[in-house]
C-alpha cells in the first residue's frame, strides 16, 4: 500500500531527547488545520488559518482537555516553506515524552506519520531542491527505510508480534470465507455467518485494545531505557526492585531474556519506561558477586542506559563495592544508600566522593525516598543525561498509530454486522485491519488471501 | 517449399473464446483478418463446463459487452437456463450465470463470424511464427507513441536499454510477419494474435491411458511451441481438468434437488431486450458425494496420474479434481455434484464438481456411488488435459509482447482458465492488434476500472503459478465494478474504440445524466415526521423519525430502498429500472462508494506516472537489487504497476518516484538544448 502525495505529513524534525527544543512539523493540504485542531492560543480565539504565513504563534497543545505543552507554532504557507506545501512547525519543550505526545496528538488530528525522507521528497517533487541534489535524497530515502524497517520489525517484542500475527490469522480466515462464498456460492453458505463473526471481530476488538493500552506504556516495543540495578547480595536489589514493582507501579512484562540468560522486568514510573535487568535475578543462590564475579555484572551494564547502585549503609564498604564505584564513574548511574531505617556505617559523602554520583538515601523496606529516586530518574531523562534511541520512539508511535487503525475497522465491520450490511461489505474493513496490522510486522498481503481460500476452503467444479 | 498464399492485416490463430473476440473486433474494425483453427467445427467450443458466468466470470462478460464484444449476446441467444448468484448479497457481487446449450452456442458464434465482412475462416494448423529483427531506435520512431515517454530519447547515460529476454534463444527485439501453416503456406500480417488455448502439445490423461490430442480428441498443435521458443518465449505447462458426460436417461432424478433458474431473466448483454428473452428454463439438479465416493477415491490414489507423476503440469487449485478435495479435504464427509445438462438437443449430462483422471473403471465406480447415478451410463471420460502457454509477464498490458512487436495473445495461451477470462483477453488483444494498425494509442483497462483490467494487470504483473481465474477477491475496488453499471464504466471507451454504436452512446451519456438529476432530487426531496410518514417507517420496522430528512438518507436505512419509498415520494419521475436501480445503489451504499472512489484517487495518481519503457533500472541509483531485477524483467508501464510486483519495497517506490522526476527534468534541459 502507498500513500498519497498530497496528504498531511507530520513528523519529529529534531533529534529527540538530546536537545532543550523538539520541533514537530506538520506539511500538506491540511497542514494548518490539523494544527488548528489541537493548538490553543494564550490570548485570544484567532485560528492559525486566518493568520499571515511566517508568523509564530504562542500557545498549548492539547489532546483533548489535557494540555501538553506550552509551545510556540510557526506558520508558513506554502509555497514559501521547505516542502513548498503549507507548514506548520511545533516548537516545544525537548521531553520525549512531550514530543511524542504532542506528535501523537498531530496524527490524531488527521495528519499521517510520514515516511523516512518525505520531507525532503516532497520538498524535491514540489521542485523546492536543485535537481543535483535528487540523487542524493534518493540515498536518504533508501537508508533511512531499510533502517526503519530493521528497528521496526526488530524492535517488536516476540511476545506482541506472535499476537499480532494471530490476531491476522483470525481476521484472514474471516476474509477468506467471506470471500471464498461469494466466489463459489453454491458450495459455500453465509447464512448466519454474520453472529459468529461478531465473536471474531469482539475477540479482535478486546485484544486490539489491550495492545494499544499496553503501546502507550511502552510494551510494544522495548523501548524503555535500559537499566541495571547493581549491588552486593543483601544490598536490597530484590526489595527495591519489589517496591518498583510494586502494586502502585505497572508490572507490564516479565520476560525471561533468552539470550543473556537474566531477568527483564518492565517498569513504568509515571510513563518512562524502564526496562530493569534485575542481576539479582541471574542466580539463585546469595553469593552472586562472589560466584559471577564483577565482571559479569559488568557485561550487564555495559550496555545499559542508567545504572542503579545499590549499597547498604548498614554495612562497611568492601573490595566489591569499590570496584562497582569504579566501574560507574563515568556511566550514567544513581546511587541508592540503602536501608536508612537501620544505624548508619557508610556516609552518603563517602559514597558521592568515591562513585562522583549523586547519593539518594532511601529505605526499601520502610518504601522511604522512593520519590526522590523517581524524581531523580525522570531529571536525567527529561534533561537528555540519559540517551535515547529515537528511532524506537518513531517506530512506537508507528505502531500505535496502525493498531488504533485497525481498530477503527474493526469497529466498522461490527457496526456494518448490527446494520445487517451485505457480507461483501465486512470483508473491506476486515482487510483494512489486517494491512494495518501487516504494516506493524512488516508482512505485506501479497497473495495471503488467495492462498489462504484455497488452502482452507474446498472450492467447486 | 514455402509460398505466400495471402496477406493479411491481422491474423488470429485459435477460434475458441479469446479467437473469436479478437478476430470479430479486428475485422469489425475494418482490417483484413484471417482466423486460423485446427477445426471449423470447434468454433467456440465450451469443451468444459456447459455455462457462461458465475461470480466475478459474469462481469467480465458485462464488461466485454459493454466495450462492444460477443461473449454476452451469443449467451443470450443460446442460454437454457439463468441465475443471478449472490443475489442475497451486496451489489458488487450479484453475479450472472447462464447454462448454455453447447451446440447451439458454437454454431451461433460461427455464423456470426462467418457473416462478419473482413473475416476469413481458415482450418488449418500453424506450426510457425515468423518474425524479423528490428532495430529499437527504428521500432521507436514507426511506432505510434504507446506512452508519452517512450518516443522520447533517453539521455545518452540512459540510452543502454537491456534486451536479455527471460527466455533466451532470439534476445533482440523482433517484428511479426505472419505465421506458417503445417503445408508450407505462409499468410503475411502486420500483426499476430495467438489464442491457442489448451490446444498446443495438449495430451489428455486418466489412469494410465494418455492420448494426444486436445479436448474431446480434437487433434492438438503439436509444432507451434518449437517456433515460440525459438522467438524467445518463456513458456510453462499448465493442466486442468473436466468431469464425465453421462447420459440423462440413466440417472434417477428422484434422488437429487431441483435447481431452477431465476423467475425473472437479466441478460447479460446491454443491448438485449429483456422481455425478448423470458423463456422455458431447464433444470439443473444437485447430488451429493460420499464417504462410499471417497473410500473408492482413496483406494485408487496410486493409479492417478496425478499422483503417480505422469501429469508434470500446474493444475488450478480453485478447479481441483474430486481426488483433489478428497485428498485436500479429508474433514469434508460430502461434496456437492451439479448435474447439467450439455444442451436441448442431447442426453449429455455434466458432473460438475468431478472432475477426475482416475482410470475408467474407478470413474465408473465413484460415480456410481453418488445418489441417482447408481446405473449412470458415461458418454465421455473425465479426463486432465496437459498444455503449452506462456509465462505472461512477457507481455505488457496491451497484450503484445514485449520483445516481438506486433505480436499478441490472449486467452488460456496467456496462462488463464475460464472461457470468460479468455473472451475478454481476446478481445483486448484483438483490439489493441487493430489500434496498433491504426497508430492509436492501445486500450488498457486500469484495476479501478473493470475486472478486465485486474485481470490483465495480474498476468502481466504478478507470479504466475497455476491457470488464472477471475475471483471478486482480486478485485480491490469491487464496489465501484459492479455488473451492473459496466455500461456506465465502458461503453464509451467502447464508442471510442469503434465497436458500440452512436445510439448505445448516447443512451449511456443519457442514463447517467438521468441517474445524476434523480440522485439530486432525491437528495433535497425531505418528509417531515408526519402521521403518514411515522406510519410508512412503523409498518417497515423502521425507527420512526425525530425531525425532517431527505429521502435520500432514508433510502440508506438497510430495511428501506428505492422502491419501497415511492409511497412518500408523490413527485417521483418515471425511470427507467436501470436507472432506478443505479440511484438506489448510488444512494444505499454512498459512504463506502465514496471511500473506494479516494482509494481510486490516489491509485489513479501512481498509474499516471509513466515510466520509459525501456529504461535499464540498474542505473536508477539506490535501487535495491532485489528491485531493479524484478522491475528488467516486468518492465512496468508506470509507477503502479511497479508497485504492484512482488519484490519492488515502498522504498523503491519513492526512490522511482524521485528518479522519474529528475530524469524528466533532464529530459527537459537535453530537449532544450538540441532545439
Amino acid at each position: 500500500m502507498f500513500f498519497g502525495e498530497s496528504d498531511t505529513i507530520a513528523a519529529i524534525a529534531t533529534a529527540p531527547g538530546n536537545s532543550g527544543i523538539s520541533i514537530i512539523r506538520i506539511s500538506g493540504e491540511h497542514a494548518v488545520l490539523t494544527a488548528d485542531r489541537i493548538f490553543k492560543r494564550k490570548n485570544g480565539t484567532r485560528s492559525l488559518k486566518d493568520e499571515k504565513s511566517h508568523t509564530i504563534h504562542y500557545g498549548y497543545i492539547y489532546d483533548g482537555d489535557e494540555v501538553l505543552d506550552e509551545v510556540l507554532v510557526l506558520l508558513m504557507k506554502g509555497p514559501k516553506s521547505y516542502t513548498a506545501e503549507d507548514t506548520v512547525e511545533i516548537d516545544c519543550h525537548g521531553g520525549m515524552l512531550v514530543t511524542r505526545r504532542i506528535l501523537e496528538a498531530v496524527l490524531k488530528a488527521g495528519a499521517r506519520l510520514a515516511e523516512p525522507g518525505e520531507f525532503t521528497k516532497r520538498a524535491f517533487l514540489n521542485g523546492r531542491i536543485d535537481l543535483s541534489q535528487a540523487e542524493a535524497v534518493i540515498d536518504v530515502i533508501q537508508s533511512k527505510n531499510e533502517y526503519a524497517l530493521k528497528s521496526s520489525v526488530g524492535q517488536l517484542r516476540g511476545s506482541v508480534s506472535k499476537k499480532i500475527k494471530e490476531l491476522r490469522e483470525a481476521i484472514l480466515y474471516e476474509i477468506a470465507f467471506i470471500e471464498s462464498a461469494l466466489d463459489d456460492p453454491e458450495h459455500i453458505s453465509l447464512d448466519g455467518y454474520g453472529e459468529k463473526l461478531k465473536n471474531t471481530v469482539l475477540f479482535v476488538e478486546k485484544e486490539l485494545e489491550s495492545l494499544i493500552h499496553s503501546a502507550s506504556t511502552g510494551k510494544v516495543v522495548s523501548e524503555g531505557i535500559q537499566t541495571v540495578i547493581l549491588g552486593k547480595p543483601n544490598a536490597g536489589k530484590s526489595s527495591l526492585m519489589n517496591v518498583l514493582v510494586g502494586e502502585d507501579r505497572a508490572i507490564v512484562t516479565e520476560v525471561a531474556g533468552t539470550t543473556r540468560d537474566i531477568l527483564e522486568e518492565h517498569i513504568s514510573l509515571q510513563g518512562i519506561s524502564l526496562n530493569v535487568i534485575d542481576t539479582a535475578g541471574i542466580h539463585d543462590t546469595e553469593d552472586v558477586v562472589e560466584k559471577i564475579g564483577v565482571s559479569r555484572a559488568m557485561a550487564a551494564a555495559k550496555d545499559a542506559d542508567l545504572i542503579i547502585y545499590v549499597v547498604d549503609s548498614s554495612a562497611p564498604l568492601d573490595e566489591n563495592d569499590v570496584q562497582i564505584m569504579e566501574l560507574i564513574r563515568d556511566r550514567k548511574a544513581i546511587v541508592l544508600l540503602n536501608k536508612n531505617d537501620l544505624p548508619p556505617v557508610v556516609s552518603a559523602k563517602e559514597v558521592e566522593a568515591k562513585s562522583g554520583h549523586k547519593v539518594i538515601s532511601i529505605s526499601a523496606k520502610e518504601q522511604t525516598g522512593i520519590e526522590l529516586l523517581e524524581e531523580e530518574i525522570k531529571n536525567l531523562f527529561y534533561h537528555g543525561a540519559i540517551d535515547f534511541n529515537d528511532q524506537l520512539l518513531i517506530t512506537n508511535v508507528r505502531h500505535l498509530h496502525a493498531l488504533e487503525r485497525s481498530l477503527e475497522s474493526m469497529r466498522l465491520v461490527e457496526q456494518s454486522i448490527e446494520n445487517q450490511m451485505p457480507e461483501d461489505f465486512y470483508s473491506i474493513d476486515l482487510m483494512n485491519a489486517y494491512e494495518n496490522l501487516g504494516r506493524i510486522i512488516g508482512e505485506a498481503v501479497e497473495d495471503d488471501l488467495v492462498n489462504e481460500i484455497f488452502s482452507k476452503f474446498c472450492m467447486g467444479k | 517449399m514455402p509460398f505466400v498464399e495471402e496477406t493479411y492485416d491481422i491474423i488470429v490463430v485459435g477460434a475458441g473464446h479469446a479467437g473469436c473476440e479478437a478476430a470479430l473486433a479486428a475485422a469489425r474494425l475494418g482490417f483484413e483478418t484471417i482466423m486460423f483453427t485446427v477445426s471449423v467445427d470447434s468454433i467456440a467450443l465450451m469443451p468444459c463446463n456447459p455455462n457462461i458466468g458465475g461470480s466475478s466470470k459474469g462481469h467480465l462478460v458485462r464488461e466485454l459487452d459493454a466495450l462492444g464484444g460477443e461473449m454476452g449476446k451469443n449467451i443470450d441467444k443460446t442460454f437454457i437456463q439463468s441465475k443471478m448468484l449472490n443475489e442475497s448479497k451486496g451489489p458488487a457481487v450479484h453475479s450472472l450465470r447462464a447454462q448454455a446449450d453447447k451446440q447451439d452456442y458454437t454454431a451461433s458464434m460461427r455464423q456470426v463470424l462467418e457473416n462478419t465482412e473482413h473475416l476469413t475462416i481458415r482450418q488449418a494448423e500453424v506450426t510457425e511464427l515468423l518474425t524479423e529483427p528490428v532495430e529499437p531506435d527504428a521500432e521507436l520512431l514507426s511506432e505510434p507513441a504507446k506512452l508519452p515517454s517512450e518516443s522520447m530519447k533517453l539521455p545518452s547515460e540512459l540510452a543502454e536499454p537491456s534486451l536479455e529476454s527471460a527466455g533466451g534463444g532470439k534476445s533482440k527485439l523482433r517484428r511479426v510477419t505472419g505465421v506458417k501453416t503445417i503445408s508450407g503456406a505462409v499468410y503475411r500480417g502486420k500483426a499476430v494474435v495467438l489464442a491457442t488455448g489448451v490446444y498446443l502439445r495438449a495430451h489428455c490423461v486418466y489412469g494410465d491411458v494418455v492420448q494426444p490430442t486436445g479436448p474431446n480428441g480434437l487433434q492438438a498443435a503439436n509444432h507451434l511451441t518449437d517456433s515460440l521458443r525459438e522467438n524467445g518465449i518463456e513458456l510453462f505447462r499448465f493442466k486442468t481438468g473436466t468431469p464425465a458426460r453421462v447420459d440423462r436417461r440413466s440417472i434417477d432424478f428422484s434422488k437429487m434437488e431441483e435447481q431452477r433458474g431465476d423467475q425473472r431473466i437479466v441478460p447479460f448483454s446491454f443491448s438485449t431486450d429483456p422481455e425478448s428473452i423470458q423463456k422455458e428454463q431447464v433444470s439443473c439438479w444437485l447430488t451429493y458425494t460420499n464417504e462410499k465416493t471417497h473410500e473408492i477415491i482413496r483406494a485408487n490414489l496410486d493409479r492417478s496420474p496425478l499422483f503417480s507423476g505422469a501429469i508434470e503440469g500446474t493444475g488450478p487449485r480453485y478447479c481441483p479434481s474430486i481426488e483433489d478435495k478428497v485428498v485436500k479435504f479429508p474433514e469434508k464427509e460430502r461434496h456437492q455434484v451439479f448435474v447439467e445438462p450439455e444442451g436441448l438437443y442431447t442426453n449429455e449430462m455434466y458432473l460438475g464438481g468431478m472432475s477426475s483422471s482416475l482410470p475408467e473403471d474407478v470413474q465408473f465406480a465413484m460415480y456410481r456411488t453418488v445418489p441417482g447415478l447408481e446405473h449412470v451410463k458415461i458418454v465421455r471420460n473425465a479426463y486432465a488435459i496437459e498444455y503449452d502457454c506462456i509465462n505472461p509477464r512477457q507481455l505488457d498490458a496491451s497484450l503484445e509482447f514485449k520483445r516481438i512487436k506486433g505480436l499478441f495473445s490472449g486467452g488460456q495461451f496467456n496462462g488463464s482458465s475460464g472461457y470468460e477470462e479468455a473472451a475478454v483477453q481476446g478481445f483486448i488483444a484483438g483490439v489493441n492488434a487493430a489500434r496498433k494498425l491504426q497508430g492509436k494509442e492501445a486500450v488498457i483497462l486500469d484495476r479501478s476500472q473493470a475486472y478486465i483490467g485486474v485481470l490483465i494487470d495480474d498476468l502481466v504483473t504478478k507470479e504466475n503459478h497455476e491457470p488464472y481465474r477471475m475471483m471478486t477477491s482480486r478485485a480491490e475496488y469491487r464496489l465501484l465494478l459492479r455488473q451492473d453499471n459496466a455500461d456506465l464504466r465502458l461503453r464509451k471507451i467502447g464508442y471510442e474504440i469503434g465497436l458500440v454504436s452512436e445510439e448505445q452512446y448516447r443512451y449511456v451519456l443519457w442514463k447517467e445524466e438521468a441517474i445524476d438529476t434523480e440522485i439530486r432530487r432525491l437528495e433535497r426531496a425531505t418528509v417531515g415526521a408526519g402521521e403518514a410518514v411515522q406510519g410508512f417507517l412503523a409498518a417497515h420496522q423502521s425507527t420512526l423519525l425525530k425531525s425532517g430528512i431527505t429521502l435520500a438518507e432514508l433510502i440508506k436505512r438497510p430495511e428501506l430502498d428505492y422502491w419501497t419509498l415511492k409511497e412518500l415520494d408523490p413527485n417521483r419521475p418515471k425511470l427507467p429500472l436501470d436507472v432506478q436501480e443505479q440511484v438506489n445503489i448510488n444512494l444505499k451504499y454512498d459512504g463506502y462508494i465514496r471511500r473506494q472512489k479516494q482509494q481510486v484517487a490516489q491509485f489513479k495518481k501512481l498509474e499516471g506516472r509513466k515510466l520509459p519503457a525501456d529504461l535499464d533500472y540498474s542505473t536508477v541509483k539506490s535501487l535495491r537489487q532485489e528491485a531493479v531485477q524484478k522491475l528488467n524483467l516486468y518492465k512496468p508501464l508506470n509507477i503502479g504497476q511497479a508497485s504492484r510486483i512482488s519484490g519492488v519495497s515502498p522504498a523503491d517506490i519513492s526512490v522511482l518516484t524521485v528518479f522519474l522526476e529528475h530524469y524528466k527534468s533532464r529530459k527537459q534541459q537535453n530537449q532544450g538544448e538540441t532545439v
